[in-house]
């Protein structure tokens, strides 16, 4: 197994490099001016420095370059400063935001707190839901529990969170006006009252969204644990007199947990990722949000920066989802 | 039911229906026999005569829905199964009652090692501690000829072979010493040399525990060799049923004598070729009010459509389902059937 995890962790270099480069080419094609944002008044030679300024004046090798220095050396110096007071980084330039000429790190470092609470939250609160409401649904196929829950999260997965969202907050923010519509990102939970209106900003997103991803897992959990409920095994477990109980929640669900345990694995990036739309309608100032932002600035800097993130944090659950597959299904041997 | 000792399992006009959205299916139509103390019961019959189910409804097994059990009553140790409470059910399964099921390859869970499923039984029938447990789980595998027991008690069931795996389940089964065990197709996985173990370790068993033995197969071979009595089973009832010899010697009901018309011979004259019974055991939408077998027998009559035969007595402790076998129907005066619809 640990000799699988590294010889992947290697294999991993080789495909990070090739989807940087191809992100960066892509955004090179891209139409849209980082300078178009600057007044008509500015005369063509100024503006030509400011471009000399940014870089662009290089070929897109010498910038590709530089950015991967950057990103693979410069920025994980920068960490290793800040957390034991060295100074590897010193005088070495980071990668810059053309937009708010900061380090992109550092406002990815900011933002990052606001999508872990919400988004990962609303992760976390949607797994631990869906996983029993599929266990029951299951297991009481065909039962009332199991036809609400099966509507529920047809409802839940195929309605837009924009659509739930905004319905949120016309119902809960605008008429009864129990949780306030925008998400204060200025709120530092310092005591028990500031926790609470840290709990009452969170709910409806972490609602809207864990309503979305609890719909989908619990319809993967229902399936896998259906599939298992019928093998031989199950009637094995019966006969030897397990209980109901012993033959659900160990038998059976330990097998069904394989493939969803590697789902949600797989899930965990697009926490990272963020909600783009459901930040956008709670006014959360995530990563998702500052992607959009980044985006429509032609701030390229940034937007190269976030989507390599998200690549890196794709590849890598992608290698701990298989570990977790292998560390689950005794018949799966890496090595 | 010969001899006066008193039966171990006695099963009573058993009836089991499968809901499908088809429609009713009857498995299971009125079986009744009963089992003895240390006595091995052959049960033979074809892919869909209701063995299986017939054995799995005793102890509530099928699966329900679509399965119900609807009538009869199992008495085992006083009490009847299928009035039992749940709880008190489960005491039974896997302690008094084995239970070995016919697809080793999918009978054993794959992600719980050999010797934490064989220990599962002993733990919760036995109460025995983690230690006690394991070294009887090892006692047993090596009981049922798996070299080096003790260490393949960590090993997965994919790291076994098929015939391992068979005789893990019957390890499994064996576990706390069963007064009945109910082997379906137990050696069909295994290849001849193994049978032969397996089928000596049965009888050593059943001398040792005076275990009771109910004996699921295809081959009627093995059945010839080992089993006390047979029971020879179609459309979801007990066709024909007596001691091995009688059945073999004298089989009385035509679908007998086809099976064995079956079975090639090794030994003797050559022989002709071997028979094939033609066509398939009947699916019943309902309660059958006529013989099951007519469609497929030589030997059918008008009556043959009109009632379901009793079992009528042909011998010592042998009976057969079959107008044939009606001393007050002499079968020359019923009109022979012409054509079927």
């Amino acid at each position: 197994m640990l000799t699988f995890a590294i010889r992947r962790l290697i294999l991993a270099v080789p495909t990070l490099l090739f989807i940087g480069l191809v992100i960066f080419l892509l955004l090179e094609l891209a139409p849209g001016d980082p300078m178009a944002d600057q007044p008509l008044t500015i005369p063509p030679e100024v503006r030509e420095q400011m471009r000399q300024a940014l870089g662009l004046d290089q070929p897109w090798w010498v910038r590709f370059s530089l950015w991967l220095y950057q990103i693979a050396v410069v920025e994980p110096q920068v960490l290793i400063d800040h957390l034991f007071g060295t100074s590897f980084a010193e005088g070495k330039a980071r990668i810059i935001s053309w937009q708010t000429k900061f380090p992109v790190m550092d406002i990815i470092v900011q933002r990052l707190p606001q999508t872990l609470w919400v988004v990962g939250m609303a992760y976390l609160v949607g797994v631990l839901i869906a996983i029993p409401i599929g266990i029951i649904s299951a297991v009481r196929q065909y039962s009332a529990f199991d036809q609400i829950g099966t509507f529920v999260s047809m409802v839940g997965f195929s309605v837009p969170t924009f659509f739930t969202g905004v319905l949120m907050i016309v119902i809960f923010s605008v008429n009864l006006g129990w949780f306030p519509s925008i998400y204060n990102t200025q709120l530092r939970v310092t005591d028990w009252d500031s926790f609470l209106q840290q709990l009452r900003q969170m709910a409806m997103p972490v609602f809207v969204l864990a309503l979305y991803n609890a719909s989908q897992i619990s319809r993967y959990m229902r399936a896998s644990m259906l599939d298992n409920l019928q093998q031989d095994y199950v009637r094995t477990a019966r006969a030897k007199g397990m209980t109901e109980r012993t033959v659900v929640l160990r038998h059976v669900l330990r097998n069904s947990m394989i493939p969803v345990v590697t789902v949600i694995a797989l899930g965990i990036p697009s926490i990272f990722g963020g909600a783009i739309i459901t930040e956008q309608v709670f006014k959360v100032n995530g990563l998702g949000q500052l992607l959009i932002i980044a985006i429509n600035a032609n701030d390229l800097p940034m937007v190269q920066t976030l989507t390599f993130m998200f690549a890196v944090l794709i590849v890598l659950f992608n290698l701990i989802a298989d570990i977790l597959y292998g560390i689950l299904d005794p018949r799966i041997r890496y090595d | 039911m010969t001899d006066g000792a008193a039966p171990v399992l006695d099963v009573r006009d058993l009836r089991t229906v499968f809901r499908t959205r088809g429609g009713a299916v009857h498995a299971v139509n009125g079986v009744s026999f009963s089992l003895k103390a240390g006595e091995l019961l052959g049960v033979v019959g074809e892919s869909g005569s209701g063995k299986s189910v017939t054995m799995m409804s005793l102890l509530r097994l099928v699966p329900s829905p679509p399965a119900e059990v609807t009538g009869g009553a199992v008495l085992f140790e006083g009490r009847d199964l299928l009035r039992l409470p749940e709880a008190e059910l489960r005491r039974l399964r896997g302690g008094r009652i084995g239970f070995v099921f016919q697809d080793p390859m999918t009978s054993l869970n794959p992600v719980f090692t050999v010797g934490y499923q064989i220990m599962e039984p002993l733990r919760v029938h036995l109460g025995l501690s983690r230690r006690a447990a394991r070294d009887r789980a090892a006692e047993l595998l090596s009981l049922v000829g798996i070299p080096d027991a003790r260490s393949r008690l960590s090993d997965y069931p994919h790291q076994f072979s098929g015939g391992m795996r068979q005789r893990v389940m019957i390890a499994i089964a064996l576990a706390c010493n069963p007064k009945v065990l109910i082997a379906d197709e137990p050696t069909t996985a295994l290849d001849v040399t193994i049978q032969a173990q397996i089928l000596d370790l049965m009888a050593s068993l059943r001398e040792k525990l005076g275990m009771a033995v109910i004996w699921i197969t295809h081959d009627l071979g093995v059945i010839a060799g080992i089993a006390d009595r047979v029971m020879v089973m179609y459309g979801g009832q007990i066709v024909e049923h007596g001691p091995v010899e009688a059945i073999f010697g004298n089989p009385s009901h035509p679908y007998t004598r086809a099976l064995l018309t079956t079975v090639p011979r090794v030994r003797g004259e050559r022989p002709r070729r071997l028979t094939v019974i033609e066509g398939q055991p009947p699916l019943l939408t309902a309660p059958p009010d006529f013989c099951t077998f007519r469609d497929r027998c030589s030997q059918a009559y008008e009556i043959c459509d009109r009632l379901n035969p009793q079992r009528y007595p042909v011998g010592e402790g042998h009976d057969a389902a079959c107008f044939l076998c009606d001393p007050g129907l002499a079968p020359q005066s019923a009109a022979p059937r012409v054509a079927h619809v």
